[in-house]
């Protein structure tokens, strides 16, 4: 895949075990950003960015408000405050109420990137019971960026998958192998 | 693609009429929240574009209090994030006792929740009566809420259980009066505390503190704003002055990093070098 400087993947139930599964995939040497969004079911303290790290055997990091975004870094976004990407390529949290009763909220996260990144960016919708996402997926392709939704037949749960496909063509419909296969031919870094 | 640039240049317009207007000024919060806010707004208020908005908002100063509501976010707890108040508890309270009196600023107090957690706080541990609390916040129907103190019971039940984490020493209940479902909370809290109009962005010094707690406010501050804000604090604390933020907050990205100490770092509390 060429052109991509940041991938973001939005999951909900189910996600974990998906997300482990898609990220496997990811070049060791690669050029882009990637920013994970799993709905958690507490706004508990998370350990997901730890667990994500171990499995994948790379620094995976809890998204910290006024970070800047680097190429070649995996965050994860913690509990109880919506991640957003400035156009300055900096993170922000951010307390504004739920959104599908999520907070942090994909939509948001989608949107936000697709504001900063345009066309150079990739959204992954994968596995959920819940219908966020799907709207910052179809802006994410409205902004000139490239979109990709798990196959529902394919999700532990098909209901995210599916709104996102009620709203728009994806580029692509994918099982996770599919999805883990596409991000292993991200371009690598430049160095 | 071509729509929601006209959106980004009508949302900088917005944002500029309403300095130049109001002198409120959102020019450096954080982009990505404010533009959901207003595109929130313009729902709530039927307006199609945010430029139509905007000549509602510059023509009749009810429509830009209404608007106001939604740009700042009244998003509070009493005792959020238990953890920090204890650690305020037994790691602060014994040094402020080593002042004769004390000044603490809280910047951003919203509707005020975090007014009555620090004065709750302070008169257990017998330095209510030597202290003045400064609470400030750009919007005066939140300011007005805080003076009034009166909060549904539901959220009271919460904040005992946030009370009883923070090492709180009574029962929650001596703190209100139940009516109605409501709780009107013990007024001679606030007799140490002078509510005031006050900007981050625009507005200067007033007070030298001991202690300033500004939580989750400079999460919606860019860079830029957010060291105008900490500039203000540092300059507002007397030596070795005690910053507390909110719990996903840091200053590690910040031109004051170097310029205050953490004291208890996962908790956000800080000390002035």
């Amino acid at each position: 895949m060429k052109g991509i400087r940041a991938v973001v993947i939005g999951a909900s139930a189910g996600g974990v075990t998906a997300l482990f599964k898609v990220l496997g995939g990811l070049p060791a040497d690669m050029a882009v950003s990637v920013l994970c969004l799993l709905h958690l079911p507490h706004n508990r303290e998370s350990h997901l960015a730890d667990v994500l790290q171990r499995r994948l055997g790379r620094p995976v990091c809890e998204a910290r408000d006024k970070q800047p975004v680097q190429p070649g870094a995996i965050y994860v976004a913690g509990p109880g405050y919506h991640l957003s990407v400035e156009r300055d390529l900096t993170l922000s949290l951010s307390q504004e109420p739920p959104r599908h009763f999520s907070r942090p909220s994909i939509d948001y996260l989608f949107m936000s990137a697709a504001d900063a990144y345009g066309e150079s960016l990739l959204g992954i919708l994968l596995t959920g019971a819940n219908e966020d996402g799907a709207e910052g997926l179809a802006y994410i392709k409205n902004s000139g960026g490239r979109t990709i939704v798990q196959d529902p037949r394919d999700a532990q749960v098909a209901l995210m998958p599916e709104a996102a496909l009620a709203l728009h063509r994806p580029d692509h419909i994918l099982p996770l192998s599919g999805i883990e296969q596409l991000l292993a031919t991200l371009e690598p870094s430049a160095c | 693609m071509s729509s929601e640039r006209n959106t980004d240049i009508e949302i900088r317009l917005l944002i500029e009429a309403i300095y130049l207007k109001y002198s409120y000024d959102f020019r450096n919060y954080s982009g990505a929240s404010i533009k959901r806010r207003i595109l929130h707004a313009l729902r709530q208020f039927d307006c199609h574009t945010v430029s139509a908005l905007q000549e509602r908002v510059l023509h009749d100063p009810s429509m830009f209090m209404q608007l106001l509501q939604y740009l700042t976010i009244p998003v509070s707890e009493m005792f959020r994030d238990p953890g920090h108040f204890l650690a305020l508890r037994q790691e602060v309270v014994p040094l402020l006792h080593t002042w004769p009196s004390i000044k603490v600023w809280i910047a951003g107090c919203s509707t005020g929740e975090e007014v009555y957690s620090m004065a709750i706080l302070l008169r257990e541990e017998g330095l209510l009566e030597r202290t003045i609390i400064y609470a400030t916040d750009i919007n005066p129907h939140s300011l007005e809420k805080a003076k009034q103190g009166i909060y549904s019971m539901q959220s009271m039940r919460e904040y005992a259980e946030n009370y009883r984490l923070a090492g709180g020493r009574r029962d929650f209940a001596e703190y209100y009066t139940a009516a109605y479902g409501n709780a009107i909370m013990d007024s001679t809290l606030r007799e140490q505390v002078t509510f005031a109009d006050h900007s981050l962005a625009t507005d200067s010094v007033f007070s030298e503190t001991q202690l300033v707690s500004c939580r989750n406010v400079l999460i919606y501050f860019d860079k830029a704003l957010q060291d105008r804000a900490l500039g203000l604090f540092h300059e507002s604390l007397c030596h070795r002055g005690f910053l507390v933020l909110g719990s996903k907050e840091s200053i590690d990205f910040s031109a004051y990093g170097q310029r205050f100490e953490p004291w208890v770092r996962p908790e956000r509390i800080y000390r002035k070098l």
